[in-house]
């Protein structure tokens, strides 16, 4: 073998070399607006976007001393949604404008827990979580009290703070709910 | 040579596959291994090759939006020629799929198949029956009805307990901040692309190396596997005795195929199509969701963990299960191949057997949750309040009205959470019955807030009246004593 052949090769290793390492830098070019695409759902983030304020209805809608389910639509909405956006609550109107607002999920699992208003409880059909009118945990296997809403008033009706599915590590509002056992 | 045959060699020229091909179907196996105990892993394979077929015809008709998805399985169900056939045939091979994979990981864990050289194969294994359960997952969320609409709320609740990165987490798992449009395209592109395509990758390996390594011998109680000797063993197994795979072995594996198609067409036809159950609209809060049947097990163990080691088990506990899976062939990848002479694994997977059997048993019925209609689904028998008092009728009320029955069975109807109660007043006292009303405890809520006096005192004097008449009243002796005391009966110093 000639010292021009044993070039000869050398050249072509590094020309392979070169062709691997610009395929590597395409992909990692391509990586960028694939992850970002990818990950978009959390950088729309947990820090507010979701979230908005959002009109349940008007007081009277709510009498005192009693526990309604009432329906809102998802601030986020998007093509294909359908009526997955619409988002029941249940609306605790203590007095005045003394309000707790519960998420519909269970603090265990997510499943929609139903009120019932003879026994004051609210009970869950999934694993059996149990809670009290103001939410606070009763029984079962939830590891604390219901997800509350945060709420304000304004001519004359009822807001929330909404806009995510709250479970242990995303919270129902921005700030969670002040009144009522935190479990 | 007849024209068929030289089409055949015109595309052999050029392929060059008949070689391999032939080398594939001969190749000889021992002659005990052409046995019916080998017929899983192919009928597995059918099943897949069934399940996509199936699905790509479902495809033509499915729309995988949230808005959509619910009407177009109406409309395979009622309005397509032969759509529910199709739907039921699909979801029926979903579980045969499920099963059949599962019995061929406890034939092969049984017959020591999965030891030297082996390994590699069972790792591939254990992923694709991870992706099976997957596809049965996500197959599960296509037919958004509210079992799927609430079962993606368990599924991101679970998530969330992830520790630091758990609100990302739900939000890549949804899509979004919600379960929505987003969120069944992302599990269509799992249950339609991404997992599939996994498959067909990891099964073609799976298959590759049964040829390759050759196909499990029959265990013999004594025949050790040891990693020196193991090849020469078998190679002198195979083709001193063996016989080649087409036609030795490959009927049974055909035979039984057919059956179990037959069997997947034969409850499609009779059972139809699963759901789809409610409509997924969210504010219908009157919905009790429940997952499918190979996931039962699990809706259990979620029921009867201890809340405090629950986010750990949930998270640690399948990469234990996982990891005990993929070690398994290096902690005992030589030595005794026959369950005959390996009791440890014949207990350990019985024990799982029935422990997972007995959650499902357990899961058909839900004892844990209270049900939601009890207190107004069937009224308090009659022989409860004939000839009772006034007082401990108005009780009875008192006992539906406030949903003491959702959780409580009385007269055989009601809910499992708590104690059946027909028998009550022979375990409690009276001051005891008012103490559990108030107070509750042991997994009841206090109702102290929720009953006036009146209330109470009526519903303890009927809770006192539920005991079978010749068994006397639960007895705090204490206060016999105590009353015995001040009637003279006993003297002071005598307790």
């Amino acid at each position: 073998m000639s010292d021009q052949e044993k070039n000869e090769i050398s050249r072509r290793d590094m020309f392979t070399k070169i062709g691997i390492v610009l395929n590597g830098l395409a992909v990692a070019v391509l990586a960028v607006p694939v992850v970002g695409y990818l990950i978009s759902p959390i950088l729309g983030g947990d820090r507010g976007q979701y979230k908005r304020w959002i009109t349940l209805g008007e007081l009277d809608e709510f009498p005192e001393g009693q526990t309604r389910l009432a329906k809102f639509r998802n601030p986020i909405s998007r093509v294909g949604d359908g009526e997955t956006d619409d988002t029941p609550c249940w609306v605790r109107r203590i007095q005045g404008e003394q309000f707790q607002v519960f998420a519909i999920n269970c603090a265990h699992l997510g499943c929609p827990v139903r009120w019932f208003a003879q026994s004051g409880l609210f009970m869950c059909p999934c694993h059996g979580g149990v809670y009290y009118q103001d939410g606070s945990r009763a029984s079962g296997p939830p590891p604390r009290g219901l997800f509350e809403y945060q709420y304000k008033v304004e001519g004359g009706k009822l807001l929330i703070e909404a806009g995510q599915l709250p479970t242990l590590s995303t919270t129902a509002s921005l700030h969670e709910g002040k009144t009522g056992c935190q479990g | 040579m007849s024209r068929l045959e030289k089409i055949g060699d015109w595309f052999e020229r050029r392929l060059q596959i008949g070689g391999v091909v032939r080398e594939a179907m001969t190749h000889p196996i021992p002659r005990k291994s052409a046995s019916w105990w080998y017929v899983f892993g192919s009928a597995a394979l059918t099943l897949f090759i069934l399940q996509v077929f199936t699905g790509i015809m479902l495809a033509l008709i499915y729309i995988p939006s949230a808005a959509e998805a619910w009407n177009s399985l109406q409309y395979l169900n009622h309005d397509v020629t032969l759509g529910w056939f199709l739907r039921a045939v699909h979801g029926w091979g979903s579980n045969f799929m499920v099963a059949v994979v599962l019995i061929h990981l406890c034939q092969v864990f049984l017959f020591g198949a999965y030891k030297f050289p082996r390994e590699l194969t069972w790792i591939i294994g254990v992923f694709l029956l991870l992706m099976t359960l997957g596809m049965a997952f996500t197959g599960q969320v296509l037919r958004f009805d509210q079992d799927a609409y609430w079962g993606l709320g368990i599924g991101a609740s679970i998530t969330s307990r992830v520790p630091f990165i758990g609100a990302y987490a739900v939000h890549m798992l949804l899509g979004g901040p919600i379960i929505a449009g987003a969120t069944l395209s992302r599990f269509f592109a799992l249950h339609v692309f991404l997992i599939p395509g996994l498959l067909i990758a990891l099964v073609s390996l799976h298959l590759l190396l049964v040829l390759k390594l050759g196909i499990n011998e029959w265990p013999m109680p004594g025949r050790v596997v040891r990693r020196a000797t193991y090849v020469k063993e078998y190679e002198e197994l195979t083709h001193k005795d063996g016989v080649p795979f087409v036609p030795a072995a490959i009927w049974k594996d055909m035979f039984f195929s057919a059956a179990i198609v037959v069997s997947v067409m034969v409850c499609a036809w009779y059972f139809g199509p699963f759901g789809p159950t409610g409509y997924p609209d969210p504010t219908i809060v009157q919905t009790i969701p429940k997952p499918d049947f190979f996931f039962l097990w699990l809706y259990a163990m979620l029921a009867l963990l201890p809340p405090e080691m629950e986010t750990a088990a949930l998270l640690i506990g399948p990469v234990v299960v996982i990891g005990l899976l993929i070690l398994l062939p290096f902690v005992s990848g030589e030595g005794e191949k026959s369950w005959r002479k390996r009791p440890v694994a014949v207990v350990t997977l019985l024990l799982i057997a029935v422990a997972l059997g007995t959650f499902t048993k357990l899961a058909t019925y839900s004892p844990w949750s209270p049900v939601m209609n009890g207190w107004s689904g069937d009224p308090v028998p009659v022989e409860f309040l004939n000839g009772r008092s006034p007082l401990e009728r108005q009780g009875a009320l008192v006992f539906q009205v406030k949903q003491c029955r959702n959780c409580h069975e009385i007269g055989g109807s009601g809910g499992k959470r708590g104690p059946d109660l027909d028998r009550v007043a022979t375990r409690l006292t009276h001051d005891q019955l008012v103490r559990q009303v108030i107070q509750g405890g042991g997994n009841m809520p206090a109702y102290g807030k929720n009953l006036n006096p009146a209330e109470v005192t009526a519903l303890v004097s009927f809770l006192e009246t539920l005991r079978p008449a010749n068994q006397p009243p639960a007895r705090d002796a204490s206060q016999a004593v105590l009353t015995q005391e001040e009637q003279g009966h006993l003297p002071a110093n005598g307790r």
